[in-house]
């Protein structure tokens, strides 16, 4: 299932390719953008379907509204633009029109995350999944790697009904080997088996669990390593039977640890297998420029920085 | 007409008052503009989505979704449900919801609305994939003109310019009122009808509670092919003489004895 050969993909590229293979196939899919597209990767679906392609300017509200009426008009409407602009902006437009009505509309939004960059606070969406996950019948799936993203984007085309996918704005290794992998809407995934202690990730994270978990093992620490790519809804039974088995649970994830997948794991634990967890994302804290890795690393998301999180709180514990 | 339209500002007063609840200024001020539509402009199956050609029929988005008991009177009266439904009105379990709901399946409610500023996006994107389709069927959007002081509403009306719809028909029922008083004192409008002839539309002003003039100009606007906005002049509370023009009616139910004064108004 993991990738054998060394490549390094931009996930946008991936979504931007994706949607015209769909859209070759399926003339009923409809894309809008937000005057974003070059950054969203939607430009590839605009030069080769313009008459299904859609820019509603730079006006967030009205782009939610229009794909809700497309929707409801027959057509699978992916709308994108950043992750800050496409949630936040527009929230009310996402509750009350698309998932009070239960449209069939893609929100694939890109630039999730404190990975923005140097375009600061303002564009570093933190908090994206937690707006997203509380609204009833949004389904919220975070893909890892390029190869999970284009079988996430034909699930989202082939499955009615609203749905979130953050798309990892940073150039990514690739986890999942194309040929092997199957995206799997209804389970959480185990990537690596061990005894000692449980950390489950997903989005641009993963790949730096990995490596956490491959330094863990140095020192003699065996990771159970999980990969949640659908936080909502949220498939408990993976998790509850790694926590059974390690009774330590650490979170890792490119977002805040108020609402997103920390809390997830938080709810499904404290129902079906209560347990500590440790939630590793940024705190209650606005982000700020920076280049990626260095932001990565300030705000304690490098696989050096987890491991040494994770020594302490098995010390501690 | 007028016997129809009494008979649904009746059943207004008469559902807001068993509700306890609910918005009859906006309701009342609408309700010959739905009137008119229902029964001699738009083309809409009576027997919904049973109708063989339940695809072709023409769309109504109610953007201002608080006026839902002057749409539910007017769908019952039309005879796309029973009348008795309308008993139902904010009652639990109900498919009457406080604000049109698409998830309880009434039939006549196309879509979800409730939150103000949000049904001309959708009638924008109901618009375009009707063009994409070939379709022949119009998008009908109400709106309130308070509800206009929503950007999202002025994004919508770019939008629907921008991609040269013209299958799409805006109508403001312009009543001049809002909770807080008067649209011109908390936030003006003017000129609307410059506004939205700079937005690109073909702008009607007309009297809101003429059924003449109402026929006419939706007819011709349903025709035209050019992007129109109806700006229908009304009386919030259009009908029960001590609710007209008062915004105090905006969201309040009448007593028994307001209620059965307004009914023999409206004989």
């Amino acid at each position: 299932m993991l990738s054998k050969i060394e490549e390094i993909k931009s996930p946008r590229n991936v979504y931007g390719e994706t949607l015209v293979e769909l859209g070759e196939k399926n003339h009923n899919i409809v894309v809008l953008d937000a005057d974003l597209s070059c950054s969203t990767q939607t430009c590839k679906f605009a030069q080769k379907f313009p008459e299904r392609f859609f820019n509603c300017g730079i006006a967030e509200q009205d782009m939610m509204g229009t794909a809700a009426g497309l929707a409801y008009g027959g057509k699978i409407a992916f709308a994108s633009s950043f992750a800050m602009f496409a949630t936040a902006r527009c929230l009310d437009q996402i509750r009350n029109t698309i998932c009070y009505s239960k449209l069939n509309v893609k929100i694939v939004a890109t630039h999730g995350g404190i990975t923005v960059g140097e375009d600061g606070a303002s564009h570093q969406a933190l908090e994206d999944i937690s707006y997203m996950r509380s609204i009833p019948d949004m389904k919220v799936i975070i893909p890892a790697d390029c190869t999970e993203v284009k079988q996430v984007i034909k699930y989202a085309a082939e499955t009615s009904g609203p749905m979130y996918i953050r798309v990892p704005r940073t150039n990514l290794k690739t986890i999942f080997d194309p040929e092997e992998y199957k995206f799997n809407p209804i389970a959480g995934l185990k990537l690596r088996d061990g005894k000692d202690i449980t950390i489950v990730s997903n989005g641009e994270t993963l790949i730096e669990v990995l490596n956490t978990a491959e330094k863990l093992h140095e020192v003699g620490i065996e990771a159970d390593v999980l990969h949640y790519p659908v936080v909502k809804p949220f498939h408990h039974l993976a998790l509850k039977e790694s926590a059974a088995k390690t009774r330590k649970v650490v979170v890792v994830e490119n977002h805040s640890i108020i609402g997103g997948l920390g809390s997830a794991v938080c709810e499904s634990l404290c129902q079906h297998m209560p347990t500590k967890v440790y939630r590793i994302g940024t705190e209650d804290t606005f982000g700020q420029s920076g280049e990626q890795r260095q932001l990565m690393e300030f705000y304690g998301l490098t696989s050096t920085k987890i491991y040494e999180k994770i020594i302490k709180f098995m010390d501690v514990r | 007409m007028k016997t129809l339209t009494n008979a649904i500002r009746r059943d207004i007063l008469k559902m807001i008052h068993n509700a306890k609840s609910g918005h009859p200024g906006g309701a009342c001020s609408c309700a010959d503009i739905l009137a008119v539509l229902y029964k001699k402009v738009m083309n809409v199956p009576l027997d919904w989505d049973k109708a063989p050609d339940f695809s072709k029929r023409d769309r109504f988005i109610l953007s201002k979704g608080h006026a839902s008991p002057a749409l539910y009177a007017t769908l019952a009266h039309c005879g796309y449900f029973p009348l008795d439904l309308l008993n139902g009105f904010r009652v639990l379990g109900s498919k009457l919801q406080g604000h049109p709901s698409s998830r309880v399946k009434l039939p006549g409610i196309e879509v979800s609305t409730g939150s103000l500023g949000q049904g001309l996006s959708i009638g924008v994107g109901l618009a375009l994939a009707l063009r994409l389709d070939n379709s022949n069927s119009k998008v009908f959007v109400l709106m309130g003109d308070g509800e206009m002081q929503e950007g999202s509403v002025w994004e919508s009306l770019m939008n629907a310019h921008s991609k040269k719809l013209k299958n799409l028909i805006v109508i403001i029922d312009k009543n001049n009122l809002q909770i807080d008083g008067c649209v011109q004192d908390v936030k003006t409008l003017e000129p609307l009808d410059e506004k939205l002839k700079a937005f690109g539309f073909e702008v009607h002003s007309i009297d809101g509670h003429n059924y003449e003039q109402l026929e006419t100009t939706l007819l011709q606007a349903k025709n035209s092919d050019k992007l129109c906005a109806i700006i229908a002049n009304t009386i919030k509370g259009k009908g029960i003489s001590f609710m007209e023009n008062n915004p105090a009616w905006h969201g309040k139910a009448p007593n028994d004895e307001q209620l059965q004064k307004a009914l023999e108004e409206l004989c």
